[in-house]
């Protein structure tokens, strides 16, 4: 299977009564609490730590997108990328990704996807959320009811860039582009991997069957909140006519190392409550602009258990205040010791049959020192036990082809 | 209270419902945020004196989503014109309110021959930074009644609650109509419901009546001075007291009297 070091950037210096005196993390969070000088420190702390996992060997690391959000201070996460690419050597860049529909025109994701394809040499995945409503809807204006017509244009017109080798014109619904001919081309071909990072929409599992994309469930609330959404993903590949190749699917989970248990619960006490109640304290005001779910999810969150379990989970994020004990409990963070924590990722992994496993080692206020602990504990001692597993027995036909490492160019200094 | 008789016509090819009582001289209007569910007292009321025609814009109750057939604001407007034409409308007085202000203004500035009369009730289409247009679709559940009306426990009763006798299945209906409802406004309004009408305002010349809830949280009442100044012909304000936005609701008599003054009677 693939692990990956996703980092989502988060703001780590929060007031202790955020929760109290603002609405919201998102959206309309006070710029006042923002302060540049931190941030600097922020920004180059997250991308040691993400050249660190890189490092030790994870097979890929992930940045990805959000607007005016105090958990995520990567409005373009292909910055980061860029830079990734130029300071780490094979991990694959696994960008989760860039919301269509919010570029303008949507060739720029095409460009700068293949510019990060080019410059890594072969090693981005390219990750095509539809975005969340307070980073689209709200943050960056897009009307809900045409954002996933927008996204479906979009995602046509960057697959048509990446693959057709003539000067184009493109005739859409919401893009009138006279001469289409971007330059440069993605490395890998046809294109680079596609991952759709989603909710638990139907429509999205079908467009991946039917696209034969990676559907990644980027859930914050764990394996066992996970399970009935990843149950219904496989149930609909199966009614598709599709394998159970578990790298169709992708998963997210936090997780915290220590040498033991008590270790573990006692280091990674602080920054889970942080980021489970400061990062997720989002304004229910924020939470479904009309036509952002289809009439089809409306339908099925009301007479299907597993999309009304996934909408309890997205809606969750609107009110989680969880305590540390329950945090732990229902799975959101995997805590213990490395053969605890193995253990455990291996049943999930089998569980929800998910092959491209992302793990967030860093979340909240974690400091680097304890965020390199819990990667280097992971990398040297959970993730041999890991390897191997559904390869051999299934293809991961979703991870990037890089060049042979011979023929990529050496990186000064 | 007898209920309308009903009809359908085609906008883009799918169905719009038609509602119509009375007789007289017909009387169009179009609905605000929500559409109409059902026949209401304030449009009993209009129809005591006038034949009332009352189409049903795409996306709004007794049409279908065929919202996402339209686009652009270009496009709404001929959908408009389209609905107008086939309810029999053309060339008529036509009553707008608040969304439905909005698309009747817009059709009276592009084409002139459409409305003879026109009401704005509260419509949507100005916005000025200083008093800020609310955001009807950044709302907690439990702000929306009370956004709308100065009545809103009976609102939320009325208007945000399914009947007690439906199955479930057809409460599930239900809330998807009332969502399509808001998305079909959002369609056109979002994010801050200004589309230019602004520059327009000055073609629309026949007589024009302002009426607006003194207690509008959504669109303030102030904004009715400000279509006044822009609109090209004499456009008188009425204000009524105790109502908010969704001044059908609160103070249907009211405004039926406001609305036929208008038409000097």
């Amino acid at each position: 299977m693939k692990l990956s070091w996703f980092h989502l950037m988060p703001y780590t210096d929060l007031p202790d009564d955020f929760k109290e005196r603002h609405p919201s993390v998102w959206v309309d969070i006070d710029s006042r609490l923002f302060d540049p000088a931190k941030a600097h420190h922020m920004y180059n702390d997250f991308m040691d730590e993400l050249e660190f996992a890189a490092e030790l060997g994870f097979d890929g690391i992930c940045v990805n997108e959000h607007h005016s959000n105090g958990y995520g201070m990567m409005p373009s996460p292909n910055l980061i990328a860029a830079s990734l690419a130029r300071r780490t050597r094979d991990a694959a860049l696994v960008v989760m990704g860039n919301s269509l529909a919010l570029y303008n025109p949507p060739v720029r994701v095409a460009e700068e996807f293949a510019m990060l394809d080019c410059i890594s040499g072969g090693r981005l995945v390219a990750g095509f959320p539809v975005g969340t409503p307070m980073d689209t809807c709200y943050a960056y204006g897009q009307n809900p009811s045409q954002l996933r017509e927008r996204y479906h244009e979009a995602h046509d017109l960057v697959l048509r860039c990446w693959t057709e080798p003539d000067t184009f014109v493109w005739n859409g619904r919401f893009n009138k582009l006279r001469y289409v001919n971007p330059w440069p081309r993605p490395l890998q071909k046809p294109h680079p991997p596609i991952w759709i990072p989603g909710g638990g929409s139907i429509e999205t599992w079908q467009w991946c069957a039917q696209m034969d994309y990676v559907y990644a469930y980027l859930s914050y609330f764990g394996y066992k909140a996970g399970q009935a959404t990843m149950d219904g993903f496989w149930h609909e590949m199966e009614r598709l006519g599709k394998d159970r190749n578990p790298f169709r699917a992708g998963f997210l989970q936090f997780v915290g190392v220590a040498e033991t248990r008590a270790e573990a619960l006692d280091l990674y006490r602080e920054s889970a409550e942080y980021f489970f109640n400061r990062c997720l304290h989002v304004d229910a005001r924020w939470a479904g602009p009309p036509g952002y779910a289809s009439e089809a999810t409306l339908r099925a969150r009301v007479s299907s258990q597993v999309a009304q379990a996934a909408g309890r989970a997205s809606a969750g994020a609107a009110f989680g205040a969880p305590s540390f004990e329950e945090i732990v409990d229902q799975g959101y963070v995997v805590i213990g010791s490395p053969d605890e924590v193995a253990e455990k990722l291996r049943e999930v992994a089998v569980s929800l049959n998910v092959g491209q496993l992302m793990l967030l080692l860093q979340y909240g206020n974690m400091k680097k020192e304890l965020c390199f602990y819990n990667t280097e504990l992971f990398a040297k001692r959970v993730m041999p036990q890991l390897r191997g597993l559904f390869e051999g027995e299934w293809e991961n036909r979703w991870w990037p082809k890089p060049l042979p490492r011979d023929e990529r160019a050496l990186v000064r200094g | 209270m007898s209920g309308p008789s009903e009809r359908s016509v085609r906008v883009n090819s799918e169905p719009c419902r038609v509602w119509e009582k009375g007789t007289g001289e017909p009387l169009g209007f179009l609905a605000g945020l929500g559409g109409l569910v059902e026949w209401t007292p304030f449009l009993d009321s209009l129809a005591q004196t006038r034949r009332v025609i009352v189409p049903s814009l795409p996306g709004f109750p007794g049409s279908g989503p065929s919202h996402r057939l339209i686009d652009t604001l270009p496009d709404w407007i001929a959908a408009t014109l389209d609905l107008l034409e086939a309810s029999g409308l053309d060339g008529c007085e036509l009553v707008g309110h608040s969304v439905g202000g909005m698309l009747a203004a817009e059709v009276a500035a592009f084409s002139r021959s459409t409305v003879k009369r026109l009401v704005l009730i509260a419509p949507f289409g100005l916005f000025d930074g200083a008093e800020p247009v609310a955001d009807v679709w950044a709302r907690r559940v439990t702000e929306i009644p009370e956004l709308y009306s100065t009545q809103p426990a009976e609102f939320a009763a009325a208007r945000l609650t399914p009947p007690k006798d439906l199955s479930p299945e057809a409460v599930v209906e239900w809330q998807i109509v009332q969502t399509r409802a808001s998305e079909a406004a959002a369609r056109l309004l979002w994010p801050m419901g200004e589309l230019g009408l602004a520059k327009r305002l000055h073609r629309i010349t026949c007589p024009t009546l302002l009426v607006w809830g003194a207690e509008d949280r959504i669109v303030p009442a102030s904004y009715a001075k400000r279509f006044a100044s822009l609109i090209g012909g004499a456009a008188e304000i009425r204000t009524v007291a105790g109502a908010g936005h969704a001044l059908d609701f609160d103070a249907p008599e009211a405004l039926s009297k406001c609305v036929h003054g208008a038409q000097g009677r």
